[in-house]
């Protein structure tokens, strides 16, 4: 019994933590590329909307998904060229982005009128024929929509394509020192351009996750502030998508927590279950700087510097 | 002899584009949103007809976009210092949130206070709620370089579900019908009304602007700020206490936010509720920004973006949603962005051969 209810527990945290990961994943891969992007609520935001819409209107959850990936690669687009061709502060030109797409979303949803309608079509938990039997962690983890399953993939892939491939190395030469990368014949700006765009379409997803997978459906502001929350989970997994796994379940197991606390009529107040998750970002947050500095940890150099070829 | 462009840093700023930029920006802006809302099938002169006439077509309208004026050039100023040293104070929301809750514990413990005693008490509440909550991330920030954007911003949600469980639980008005709202302020815990709707808060925010820009222009803490902000290794050099000037910024930073949270509940609702701030504390970054971080700036520039938000719930009549505002602003923000690079650089066109690398 009480076995059930851990497996029960551990299998949302993964499903709340899914949506995390998509994000951290992708703002990891902005990140090494030395581009900051706080924008990535509001890639969440566009790419759970454009992927409902589009899923909604033509019944094909994939078709939603390809659409909110392209939507949050457009978004980030906005992003890499004010941020690599016109070298604009990163900090405002993120957090223009996150407003911008605040407001697009709640517009489109209510244009697209799509506000709260259901979708019968939406991913679902599967059972993996073999794994799932495994005890205990094959329910956990193998008992899951396709999303889930395919988030692992790319958690294993993102991190052989950062240490085990010459575009990894130069990807991350790029963050650190986009002076020495150039001088070796490293394209900076298209490599820049390039990952920023890969973090939005891994953003668009994550959104996606939201609307066509963990809800499903569209409301304004259905990520409710996930999106930052994942810009701090690459702080605390020192920009290593390994590590990225761990606090994204850790994240989400807070968030199911949460909800399993109040199911189970646990005496404390909802208000300050919904608390948690922020506190221990900030606490992760703290603990992770104080205990080395960010050079010492992997923060890529030259995170949110413009490169400027004339000044190097 | 292939010929390509190149961008090239200037000098000096372009001259005339220092006007032209923020005026070029907002007229893109405009002309985008219109371009968009004509995509999706909507009209786009009568959005922007209804919002100029929500605005300026009524005495109702100017006052709402005063009221609006004084929370955001308010918290506008108190970001606007922390940004100055390059802190990017995101919690001024939570900050505003918690400096409300803090003036309506000092309103309803106090309820039959004089004035004199309970108007001051609130304001002193609400500047160290939300000193506190700026030293949350201000402490770590100093010590350890903990990044302040990721924990204002998360310290901000905390804020609010704080409030929420105040106002939905223990403070809950018994006489409200079951709303959640607390009980009303009494008569002594309100700021006076100038004219209308519009309230003593506005002296308050003038007096405040020009406090700060004499601070920042004139003193010697002043001048530690700005420098800081440029440079934070001159400033080392120059002996000046960085770690000790984080923390004492963002506390006043968050002081300011809080008291725009006192502001709001003594000048406007007279009672706490959820959601009492439509954003305010996210909107003031823009507006900060916008105006070069310079105190007498914000609030003219405030007034413009409190003139969105009163024209944002006009046209939520025509079934839009107010949130077309925060796309607006966006869009905005980023046609100034791209605007302060014509600014930095230019572009030539050159031919691959002159060019010596």
């Amino acid at each position: 019994m009480t076995m059930t209810i851990l497996t029960a527990i551990l299998a949302t945290a993964v499903t709340a933590g899914t949506p995390l990961l998509f994000a951290a994943l992708g703002e990891i891969l902005t990140e090494r590329a030395g581009i900051l992007n706080l924008g990535v609520e509001g890639m969440m935001l566009v790419g759970a909307v454009s992927g409902f819409a589009s899923a909604y209107y033509t019944g094909n959850p994939w078709l939603g998904v390809a659409v909110a990936m392209v939507a949050g690669g457009l978004m980030a687009l906005i992003h890499a060229f004010l941020s690599v061709t016109m070298r604009a502060n990163q900090v405002v030109s993120g957090l223009a982005l996150t407003m911008f797409g605040t407001g697009l979303s709640s517009y489109l949803g209510k244009v697209w009128g799509v506000v709260g309608n259901p979708f019968p079509n939406h991913f679902r938990p599967v059972q993996v024929p073999g794994l799932a039997e495994i005890p205990l962690l094959g329910q956990v983890l193998f008992h899951q929509d396709v999303l889930v399953l395919a988030s692992f993939v790319l958690a294993a892939g993102i991190w052989f394509l950062l240490y085990r491939t010459r575009t990894g190395m130069n990807l991350r030469a790029v963050g650190e020192n986009p002076a020495a990368a150039d001088s070796l014949g490293i394209n900076v700006f298209a490599l820049r351009y390039l990952f920023t765009i890969a973090g939005g379409m891994l953003a668009g997803l994550a959104g996606a996750y939201f609307s066509l997978a963990y809800v499903p459906t569209w409301m304004e502001n259905i990520t409710a502030g996930r999106g930052w929350i994942a810009v701090a989970l690459v702080i605390f997994a020192t920009w290593n998508p390994a590590y990225a796994v761990i606090g994204a379940y850790s994240f989400g197991g807070i968030d199911a927590l949460g909800f399993r606390l109040q199911a189970l009529d646990i005496a404390i107040p909802s208000y300050f279950l919904k608390m948690l998750p922020y506190l221990a970002t900030v606490l992760v947050l703290v603990l992770v700087s104080k205990r080395n500095l960010l050079a010492r940890i992997g923060a890529p150099g030259a995170l949110g510097l413009p490169y400027d070829r004339e000044e190097r | 002899m292939a010929k390509r462009w190149r961008i090239e840093r200037r000098l000096t700023p372009a001259p005339g584009m220092t006007i032209l930029v923020p005026l070029g920006s907002a007229l893109l802006a405009l002309v985008f949103g219109a371009v968009f809302f004509t995509i999706t099938g909507q009209d786009a002169l009568q959005v922007y007809a209804t919002m100029f006439h929500g605005v300026f077509g009524s005495r109702y309208g100017i006052t709402e976009t005063i009221v609006k004026t004084i929370p955001l050039a308010l918290s506008g100023l108190g970001l606007a210092l922390a940004f100055r040293m390059q802190l990017w104070n995101i919690g001024g929301e939570g900050q505003i949130y918690l400096g409300a809750w803090g003036a309506t514990w000092v309103a309803l413990t106090f309820a039959d206070a004089p004035a004199w005693f309970v108007l001051p008490a609130m304001a002193l509440a609400a500047m160290v709620m939300g000193g506190f909550l700026a030293a949350l991330a201000a402490i770590p920030r100093a010590l350890w370089k903990t990044n302040e954007i990721i924990t204002t911003l998360m310290l901000n949600y905390v804020a609010i579900l704080w409030v929420d469980y105040f106002v939905y639980g223990p403070w809950r008005d018994p006489a409200g019908f079951n709303f959640p709202l607390t009980a009303p302020f009494s008569a002594a815990a309100r700021l006076p009304a100038l004219t209308g709707r519009i309230h003593a808060g506005l002296l308050i925010v003038l007096v405040l602007g020009i406090i700060l820009y004499f601070v920042l222009y004139r003193t010697r803490w002043g001048f530690e700020v700005r420098v800081i902000g440029e440079s934070e290794g001159a400033a080392r050099y120059a002996g000046m206490n960085i770690t000790r000037n984080i923390i004492l910024v963002m506390l006043v930073s968050g002081a300011i936010c809080g008291l725009t949270g006192m502001v709001e509940m003594a000048g406007v609702a007279h009672r706490l509720q959820p959601g009492f701030s439509p954003g305010y504390g996210f909107t003031a970054i823009i507006v900060a920004w916008l105006a070069r971080l310079n105190p007498l700036a914000i609030v003219p520039v405030a007034f413009l973006f409190g003139g969105l938000q009163v024209g944002g719930y006009a046209v939520q009549v025509m079934g839009i949603p107010s949130a077309i505002v925060s796309m607006l602003l966006g869009s905005l923000l980023f046609f100034v962005l791209a605007g302060e690079a014509l600014l930095r650089y230019r572009i030539r066109r050159i031919t691959e051969e002159s060019e010596t690398r």
